[in-house]
This record gives structure tokens, C-alpha cells and sequence, in this order.
């Protein structure tokens, strides 16, 4: 292969990936602002938020829960050297609420909804379920898409919220119960060093950022996937790397911007 | 029927997101609107507040009694100028009342702790602590002890 062809492929990617970006712009403003009558997408959201949150709630508790334990213990063993272990409530709570909870969360969230939102969605489009809703009128952005994005965005950062309350709660478990943590210090420690807005809310801002870009990365590349078996295949691996990824180097970014 | 499920479920979910969020702000950063209550402003000059924030606690028997809100220095009399909240119910401080920076533990944070005077007058909105007492530094602290031992056995 030549040079110069090389650089044409090059510039195709490149190309290609803009392109994506812009369709993926279009495609969210066209099915977030586009006209909604209440009433029956009401249900439809319903709907949605029972699949994408409720589903998810079992795999968010338990990760949640042992991730917590397996922090309290980690950080008991040590702390415990330098005998400051009543500092292990402060150091899971912050932990659980500026990092771990938001990340962990959103991760689980990637893999367990999105990647099952991209491939209803590619399904639909392959059996040309999309299109013929087109061909009766009916407007697939706004009875497909559109409950499913708003079902995420209003998700995730509830389930971030249960994550990061879970595992605070077994980290007591093991360091209060379990490894004889006075609780009294647990509970104040943390009180004293958790500052609501500086931690709480900004690791909320995170959740919702993550289940803003989570959920559109799911959903649009359901709905711009291959209409093949393969393209299915293809489209859901890349939901769960992309939304990886971006929530991995997002995370960086609020944090050096927050704290 | 089966709507109705839906609804409770997702409902219930809702209600659980919400209860967490309202967990996290009591149980764990122990947000209570009490706490940000009535209180009056003194400030104090340090030599040395080596290691105190804003936000530290201010104490009196080590009872919280405020909190520290701002640390700058002050240009003109080289020395720090700490600005700190205390809870409107405390205003029987005497106004020639001790304010020292000290130490939770060995490796602790720094706060302030207050001790008691006894003037007639008290402290009030915008006054000042003239008696003050800076931040232990360890190195200093070694370094005179080490100067102590080495005069002594000449």
C-alpha cells in the first residue's frame, strides 16, 4: 500500500469519526427537544425506568455492598499500623462518595443496561422495527429513544446514590461489627470530615454527568449500529468500551476540576 | 394489575434513590440546618498557625463551639489574622480570653481551643483575641531541645 493512500485511509477515520460525533449531536437534541406530548410518554418512561433501573438495582447493591466491606478492610489493616483505625468510616465514606460510588456505579450501569439498551435498539433496527413505525407516522425517536435516554439520565445517579449508601453501610458492617471499630468514632469521624456539598453533591454532578454520556453513548449506538447480526455484536462491545473509557477519562476531569 | 406493579416498583426504586440521597446528607456528612445557626464573628493574630484550616473547629473543654471560617496574613503586622464563627449562645467569653492552636492527637488535624479569662468585659461581634498562642512546630520544638542538650554539655 502506498503513502498516499495510507493518508487518505487516515484521513476516512478521521472523517468518519466526525461525522459520528455530529450524527450523535443531532440524533440527541432531535430526541431530547423534539415535541413531546404527555400522557403516553409517561408510561413509556415508566417502562424504561423499570428496565434500565430497577433491573439494575440487584447488581448495584451488591457490588456496592462488597465493595464497601472489601475498602473497611483494606483501610483498617492500614491504618491500624500508624493506630488511627477509627479514620476507616472517613476514609470509606469519602472514598465510596467521590470516586468509587460514581465510577463503580456507572461502569455497572454501562454493562448492564447500556449494553442491553444498544442491542434492543439495534434488534429493532435490524428486524426494521424503526422503520416502519417511520412508515405508519409514528416517530421512533421520540416512542424509542426518547424514554429510553430520560429512563438513564434519571437512573443512574439514583443508583449511585443506593451504591454509595450500601457500601458506606458495609463498611460499618465489617469495621464496626465485624473488626470491633468503636462506632461511635466510625459515625462521627466520617461526619465530621463529609461535607455535603464539597463531597455529596459533587460526586451527584458526577453521577449525572456519567448517566448523561452513558446513556447516549447506549442508546445512539443501538440506533446507528449495523442492522446485521454482526453490527448488533459490533455496536454493543463498543457501548460498553466507549462508555468505559469516557466515564474513566471524565471522572479525571471532574476531579481535577472539583477538588 | 400489571401496570400497577410496574408503577410500585419503579415508584419504590425512585423512593429508595431519594431515601439514600437524604441518608447521605444526615447520617453521613451530617448536614443539619441547626448547625449553621446564629453566630458572631472574632478574630485573632498568630504568630505561627502552621497546619490550621479554614473550617477547623474552635473548642472551649473541648466542646465545639464554632468553627474557623477564614486564615490570611496580615501584611502590615506580619503575623496571620484567623477569622472564626462562634455559636451566638456562647457570648459569656471573657474578652481577655487564651485562644491556642493545638493538636488532635499526635499526627492530627489542628483546631483552635479556647480558654477562659476573666474580665468583666465579653467578647462580642468583630472583636479581637488579643491572647494568643501559635502552632506547636515540631521542628522548632526539636531544634531547641537539641540546642538545650548541646549547651548543657559544654
Amino acid at each position: 500500500m502506498s503513502v498516499i493512500s495510507r493518508v487518505a485511509l487516515l484521513g476516512r477515520a478521521g472523517l468518519d469519526t466526525v461525522s459520528a460525533l455530529g450524527r450523535s449531536g443531532i440524533f440527541l437534541s432531535n430526541a431530547l427537544l423534539g415535541r413531546t406530548r404527555f400522557g403516553n410518554s409517561f408510561a413509556l418512561l415508566l417502562k424504561q425506568l423499570y428496565s434500565v433501573g430497577v433491573l439494575s438495582l440487584a447488581i448495584t447493591i451488591v457490588s456496592g455492598l462488597f465493595i464497601g466491606m472489601v475498602l473497611a478492610l483494606q483501610g483498617y489493616n492500614i491504618l491500624v499500623g500508624y493506630g488511627s483505625e477509627q479514620a476507616v468510616g472517613q476514609m470509606v465514606a469519602l472514598t465510596m462518595l467521590r470516586e468509587l460510588g460514581p465510577v463503580v456505579a456507572a461502569l455497572l450501569f454501562a454493562g448492564r443496561a447500556g449494553s442491553a439498551l444498544t442491542a434492543e435498539i439495534g434488534l429493532m433496527k435490524a428486524t426494521e422495527q424503526l422503520s416502519s413505525m417511520e412508515m405508519i407516522g409514528v416517530d421512533p425517536l421520540k416512542y424509542v429513544i426518547a424514554p429510553r435516554l430520560w429512563a438513564g439520565f434519571i437512573s443512574l445517579p439514583l443508583l449511585t446514590m443506593i451504591f454509595c449508601v450500601v457500601g458506606i453501610w458495609g463498611g460499618s458492617l465489617v469495621a464496626v461489627d465485624w473488626l470491633g471499630v468503636y462506632s461511635g468514632s466510625y459515625w462521627s469521624n466520617m461526619q465530621n470530615s463529609v461535607e455535603f456539598v464539597d463531597d455529596v453533591l459533587n460526586g451527584m454532578v458526577k453521577a449525572v454527568v456519567f448517566a448523561f454520556v452513558v446513556t447516549w453513548i447506549a442508546v445512539f449506538q443501538g440506533y446507528d449500529c449495523e442492522p446485521t447480526s454482526e453490527g448488533i455484536s459490533r455496536a454493543t462491545t463498543r457501548t460498553v468500551v466507549y462508555a468505559s473509557l469516557a466515564v474513566l477519562g471524565l471522572d479525571f476531569i471532574l476531579t481535577a476540576l472539583m477538588f | 394489575m400489571r401496570t400497577r406493579n410496574l408503577e410500585l416498583t419503579v415508584g419504590a426504586f425512585i423512593l429508595a434513590g431519594l431515601l439514600a440521597l437524604a441518608v447521605l446528607a444526615v447520617k453521613i456528612s451530617g448536614l443539619s440546618p441547626s448547625s449553621a445557626g446564629a453566630t458572631y464573628s472574632v478574630h485573632a493574630y498568630f504568630d505561627n498557625v502552621a497546619g490550621l484550616t479554614p473550617k477547623a473547629k474552635v473548642t472551649m473543654s473541648g466542646v465545639t463551639i464554632g468553627q474557623v471560617t477564614a486564615i490570611e496574613f496580615d501584611k502590615t503586622r506580619y503575623s496571620a489574622r484567623v477569622d472564626m464563627d462562634i455559636n451566638r449562645k456562647i457570648n459569656t467569653l471573657p474578652a481577655d480570653s487564651t485562644a491556642s492552636i493545638l493538636t488532635a492527637g499526635l499526627l492530627g488535624e489542628k483546631y483552635l481551643g479556647i480558654s477562659v479569662g476573666g474580665d468583666d468585659e465579653v467578647l462580642a461581634d468583630g472583636s479581637e483575641i488579643y491572647d494568643t498562642q501559635s502552632a506547636l512546630v515540631l521542628e522548632e520544638l526539636i531544634g531547641r531541645f537539641l540546642l538545650n542538650t548541646v549547651s548543657k554539655e559544654e
